[in-house]
């Protein structure tokens, strides 16, 4: 396929790209710059990372699983490009030097771009911006410092340069030759559909429905980079803006299947903060540029960390094939695992869930704080009035083979009083409602007792008790 | 003087800007080809076939190679010759490699290393340290035992005792730059190989074993790692070995870097331990006796095993005095990763095991922890004294104070330092507003802890201490500088050249040094054992002190002075009441026909011992560091996080006082790490299952304490070190022991049990061990 983008201020255009190909793979074979690292191939440690910028603004993504069509018009800075054109660093590669922040250097490049970003956007919260970037030498300490010292520095002029994108993205179908005959010596490689709209993606889809959807790439470009998979055909969904809107109206939210879980998650603060707080844990700032709320809907993990929460909502997933819609509750989308209710060519357009006081509590459990996979994900939202419980939706990821709701548990706290007796009542009858398996990530029997002492958790907080470590201070 | 600065880094500039060069980053030659393994899928048993005729075919394939294809040496340990390349007939874990394929790109290796079939006659695999047991599966003939007194009547006749087990877990070394070589064979069959490694005569060594040719034909150059942390010590050789093997069957130059999953599958971790302990004290908490098993998980092959076995023993006193202990270590092989060095090399898990019975003994008495274990120090060393005879008591008989293998602690800095951290830290007043706090809680509470760290330097294999040093001067004055040691992240270069430079009076600019390479700098040892600074330093030195005396010797003459009256510094050579740049002298040196370069040669004095009966001096010094870690738990899943660390650190006088607290913060970290969220879980079959960072999870950047004091302890090494600096790269890796008795204090808030933590203490063990506490399940 034909591709056009920026790469450190220079514009690039490429003939006969592999749609296949990460963009960390291009960088380092084919334009020799070594200095975005490979730590893990898999979105996992930051060493890859890179700043990309679009209509949307600047975005630290992870290079390793970023395929090359997800690049279209955009503008690409790789730590060669931090510093300026003459030599002078960039005020957070100065500030990382003399605070000491690197020591082996491999992950710095990763740390640099992620830094870089993050001042590029004036954010300031580092832990989180930096969650996704690995550090096995430092301990960390002097990188913060180094972020810390840089944070008033003014925006370099080669930085800022990089904000207003090459192409809009409607045209971005067009730029990439979409229908074009396979490019020469790469018979197997169907040039990628580029769909610009939901409509297109509807069209294309149902016509190739044995195409691989790329949205993000975060479990996609796993397939590639780690099961070495060949995808004859991708369909890159990038260009389809509007897919990336969240409508709030009085009585509805509506997450378009291309919103990222950044998007997602400042969108959710408003509205139910502890769902944004989840969001905050979810992976890391790369991933989370990334990803999408269809993506991590529709590949119908076990593990994924919105289902849960939406169900709790009482989420309406959208589907769409060709000019067919249907909609369904998203507790009935996972049939079991590995299988979801999506037929060929058929997509997730959307997830929408009711306006409604904020209840919800979603508690994620992982070895890690940040960036790790959760072991078990509770999500729970009980109305109470009068001090009877009324209505509770409870869900669980990690403790079935798909994304689960606790019927047993809710229908034993349906109508009890709003008092402890009632909670630990319910949540002996849990195992009812799942049994867990045990793997490397937890026991079952730690899956299933700690899903019960979220129940509790959740009748202290609501209480006004503290039940985070994360709240207390030293 | 540029030593004591607190200088960057001096690849700094370069990291930041992504211009540092690592293995993968070297420009290679066209037609370079790529390799990859083939992996044994089965834990234990015999090869009975091979069809490798569909990686033959896979696009790209250049070459197939088995174990009979090997020219010469199937053999990539570095002990005793038991690690084929290939497996050799018989695999010994999941992971191990058996067949070898070469191809056009990075991508169409590992596509095709895929598609091999090989057929099994599959064995029972031992995969615990129980079935390793059963089996007396083991290196070595038996048990190693270490003992001083008699450890089973002091315990028997002492007024208290405990006694426990526990297991320790291993530890992925995570380096961020997995393991990556290179070999471009030469115009007369030698071979240049770029590895990342802390070893490079090592890999020299393999490679011409592997070729069939001698040590002079290979020469390995290595710039730098992107981390190391004691898992490029020998894991390594065998991408160096494939590499070569490859380029000398093809003529293309070869280059191999594991995927980060099969990196984490093929390569050895630190080792695994399940720690028994018996020990008895008086109602002061005062040791009596101690007895110590340690089962240790050596996995398949011997690797360095013995020697991290001993450091172990060596380790488990810490930093008391034991009148009476018995240290018994048992060596085990099962069906695993071969176990290999990593940062502290056994030292940690002995330490842990001391204090875990400290705290278990704490517990028991109800006597604060920190107290305690004053109470059981060793002996100060008399004042001023650099090396003092022991005290006497009163009968004047001369009062005990050495370890458990016979050596005399005399340089004891633990009691000024716990005194001044302690206070720094407001110990005293926290640990009471943290009972206060906790009794007000339901589901969290909080705990503190501290521990102390008293680590061995020198290889206990004495002949590695010993380093070579290869200094230039040039005509205008500019330095070029080797050594043997190998440049990981821990700023050798950088404190390296700051010896030169001082010991020139020259600007540090005015130094280089370039990859370390066996072509420059022969028979080195490893850069381990927290050793590089030390003996490289010392190198360096003597050969900038030849130079600089043979300068001095002639610019005497010139200038009709003696050379004792010749001073270099601050840019200049003073000779008498003559002046000149030292640019200028090295020109006159030219001009009169002086040698500007010399070797340099260093070997650590007054160490001597013998390992089979645990008995001398194994070590030159001991490196210090005491810390004090809080944290807070959740009952109700185990969740854990560090609060606040506080940490005072002996560096001796620092050659660098920016990189020494580098490796202090970094070493907490990652010690942390491995008592907490480090946690390595193999299935029934034998297969790893946190084989990439999405399942095996290192610190993140929000899992360092919120609060992070770090101090270096203001003294001097009482032996005679380069500047009287010390090691400082492993010590501050068991510093972290204290987050994990932190833990145990917490968790010990929620009843009155023991609260017996295992390691990792993961969230799950945590919760586990509050289930034991609270509800005795």
């Amino acid at each position: 396929m034909a591709l056009t983008f920026r790469l450190n201020g220079e514009d690039v255009r490429i003939a006969d790209a592999d749609p296949s190909a990460t963009l960390l793979d291009w960088l380092r074979e084919e334009k020799g710059l070594t200095g975005t690292k490979e730590g893990c191939n898999e979105g996992d440690c930051g060493a890859c990372t890179v700043m990309v910028t679009d209509s949307r603004g600047a975005k630290a993504l992870n290079a390793c699983i970023l395929f090359l069509p997800q690049l279209q018009g955009k503008s690409v800075r790789t730590v060669e490009g931090a510093a300026g054109p003459d030599g002078t660093l960039h005020p957070v590669q100065q500030a990382m030097v003399d605070h000491h922040g690197s020591q082996c250097g491999f992950c710095t490049p990763g740390f640099i771009m992620s830094m870089v970003t993050a001042h590029t956007n004036g954010a300031t919260d580092f832990d989180d911006q930096l969650a996704g970037n690995l550090c096995r030498c430092t301990g960390y300490a002097p990188i913060i410092r180094a972020a810390e010292a840089a944070k008033g520095a003014p925006v370099p002029d080669w930085i800022a340069q990089d904000a207003p994108f090459l192409l809009p993205e409607k045209s971005r179908g067009e730029a990439a030759g979409r229908g074009a005959a396979p490019p020469s010596g790469k018979p197997e490689a169907a040039p990628p559909l580029c769909p610009a709209s939901a409509d297109e993606l509807a069209e294309l889809y149902a016509a190739n429905p044995d195409a691989t959807l790329v949205a993000g790439a975060t479990d996609v470009g796993l397939w590639v980079t780690k099961q070495l998979r060949h995808l004859p055909q991708m369909i890159v969904l990038d260009g389809c803006a509007d897919l990336k809107d969240i409508e709030v109206t009085d009585s509805t939210v509506r997450i378009g299947a291309m919103v990222d879980m950044n998007a997602l998650r400042a969108a959710m603060q408003p509205l139910h903060p502890s769902f944004a707080e989840m969001l905050r844990r979810f992976a890391s700032q790369q991933i989370r540029a990334a990803a999408t709320v269809g993506g991590n809907i529709a590949n119908g993990s076990p593990i994924g960390d919105t289902p849960p929460a939406l169900i709790a909502l009482n989420a309406t997933v959208h589907l769409r094939k060709g000019d067919d819609r249907r909609e369904l509750p998203l507790e009935d989308f996972f049939f079991d695992y590995g299988k979801q209710d999506r037929a060929p060519g058929e997509f997730v357009e959307a997830v929408s869930f009711p306006r409604q006081p904020d209840r919800l509590k979603v508690y994620k459990l992982s070895k890690r704080f940040d960036q790790d996979i959760s072991a078990v994900l509770g999500a729970f939202n009980v109305t109470v009035e009068d001090g009877t419980i009324t209505a509770a939706r409870i869900a669980y990821g990690g403790m079935a083979g798909i994304p689960k709701r606790a019927a047993n548990t809710e229908a034993a706290l349906a109508g009890q009083p709003w008092a402890e007796a009632s909670i630990q009542a319910a949540a002996a009858v849990l195992d009812q409602d799942f049994t867990p398996m045990s793997d490397m990530r937890a026991s079952a029997v730690y899956r299933l007792e700690t899903a019960r002492n979220m129940l509790l958790r959740y009748f202290a907080e609501r209480n006004g008790q503290p039940v985070s470590v994360l709240e207390v201070k030293p | 003087m540029s030593v004591t600065k607190p200088l960057s880094h001096d690849a700094a500039q370069m990291h930041v800007t992504g211009s540092a060069r690592y293995v993968d980053d070297i420009p290679s030659p066209k037609g370079t080809l790529h390799l990859a393994f083939g992996l044994s899928p089965i834990a234990r048993g015999h090869i009975t076939g091979m069809h490798l005729s569909d990686v033959q075919q896979s696009p790209g394939v250049v070459a197939v190679l088995t174990a009979k294809g090997l020219p010469f040496s199937n053999d990539v340990s570095p002990s005793i010759h038991d690690e084929p390349l290939l497996a050799a007939g018989t695999v010994n874990y999941v992971g191990q490699p058996v067949f070898l394929v070469a191809a056009d790109s990075h991508r169409n290796a590992r596509i095709a290393a895929r598609k091999g079939r090989v057929d099994y006659a599959e064995e029972p695999a031992l995969l615990t340290l129980d079935a390793a047991l059963a089996a007396d599966s083991r290196f070595e003939e038996g048990p190693r035992i270490y003992q001083k007194g008699d450890a089973a009547t002091a315990i028997a006749n002492a007024p208290r005792t405990v006694e426990g087990t526990f297991e320790l877990g291993g530890q992925e070394h995570f380096y961020l730059e997995g393991q990556a070589a290179m070999a471009w064979p030469q115009e007369d069959g030698g071979m240049h190989v770029f590895s990342s490694t802390q070893h490079p005569t090592e890999i020299q060594h393999k490679v011409a074993d592997a070729i069939g040719l001698p040590m002079h034909s290979v020469r390995v150059e290595t710039r730098r790692m992107g981390g190391g942390f004691g898992g490029k010590e020998s894991q390594g050789n065998a991408l160096a070995v494939a590499c070569a093997v490859t380029a000398r069957l093809t003529g293309k130059p070869c280059k191999m870097r594991y995927d980060r999953d099969d990196d984490m599958v093929i390569t050895g971790k630190r080792h695994a331990f399940r720690i028994s302990y018996r020990a008895g004290f008086d109602r002061d908490g005062h040791l009596q006796g101690v007895e110590f098993l340690h089962l240790v998980d050596c996995g398949w092959a011997q690797d360095l095993s013995l020697p991290v076995a001993d450091r172990a023993m060596l380790h488990a006193d810490n930093a008391y005095l034991i009148p009476n202990v018995r240290i018994e270590s048992h060596r085990l092989r099962t069906n695993r990763q071969s176990a290999t060095a990593y940062r502290g090399f056994g030292g940690p898990q002995g330490m842990v095991g001391i204090e875990r019975v400290m705290d278990h003994i704490a517990h028991d008495l109800r006597l604060d922890p920190a107290e305690l274990r004053r109470r059981n120090y060793y002996a100060a060393p008399a004042e001023g004294g650099s090396a003092p005879p022991s005290p006497r008591d009163t009968s004047g008989k001369r009062k005990d104070n050495s370890t458990p293998y016979g050596m005399e602690v005399t340089d004891f800095e633990l009691h000024g330092m716990t005194a001044d951290l302690l206070r720094s830290s407001d110990y005293a007043a926290r640990k009471a507003a943290i009972a206060k706090w906790n009794a007000g809680q339901t589901h969290l509470k909080r705990g503190i802890a501290f521990s102390p760290v008293k680590f061995g330097i020198s290889f206990t294999l004495t002949h590695l201490n010993q380093a070579g040093a290869l200094v230039h001067v040039y005509q205008d004055g500019s330095v070029h500088l080797n050594h043997g040691g190998t440049e990981m992240g821990q700023g050798l270069f950088q404190k390296v050249a700051q010896v030169a430079a001082s010991r020139f009076g020259i600007p540090l600019e005015k130094v280089k040094i370039t990859a370390t390479d066996t072509g420059k700098v022969p028979n080195t040892s490893a850069t381990a054992a927290s050793s590089g600074s030390d003996l490289n330093g010392m190198a360096v030195k003597a050969a900038c002190d030849t130079i600089r005396d043979r300068m001095a010797e002639h610019l005497a003459l010139q200038h009709q002075a003696s050379p004792g009256d010749v001073v270099f510094e601050n840019g200049k050579v003073r000779i008498g009441q003559d002046e000149m740049t030292f640019d200028k002298a090295a020109a006159a040196c030219y001009q009169g026909r002086v040698s500007l370069s010399a070797t340099g040669f260093y070997k650590t004095p007054k160490v001597e011992w013998d390992r089979i009966k645990g008995q001398g001096r194994p070590f030159y010094y001991f490196a210090y560091g005491a810390a004090v870690t809080e944290v807070a738990v959740d009952a109700l899943t185990g969740e854990n996080r560090i609060l606040r660390a506080d940490i005072l650190h002996d560096a001796g006088a620092s050659l660098n006082p920016a990189l020494d607290i580098g490796q202090i913060e970094g070493g907490y970290v990652q010690g942390a790490g491995w008592l907490t969220t480090e946690e390595l879980v193999w299935d029934e079959a034998g297969r790893l299952r946190t084989h990439a960072p999405s399942t095996y999870k290192i610190p993140a950047c929000s899992d360092r304490p919120d609060v992070f004091n770090v101090a270096l302890y203001d003294g001097r090494n009482r032996e005679d070190t380069i500047y009287r600096s010390k090691a400082v790269g492993e010590p501050p890796f068991m510093l972290g022991i204290s987050a994990w008795l932190a833990l145990s204090d917490a968790v010990s808030a929620f009843g009155t049990d023991y609260p017996a933590l295992n390691a990792p203490a993961t969230a799950e063990e945590v919760w586990r061990a509050i289930r034991r506490v609270r509800d005795g399940i």
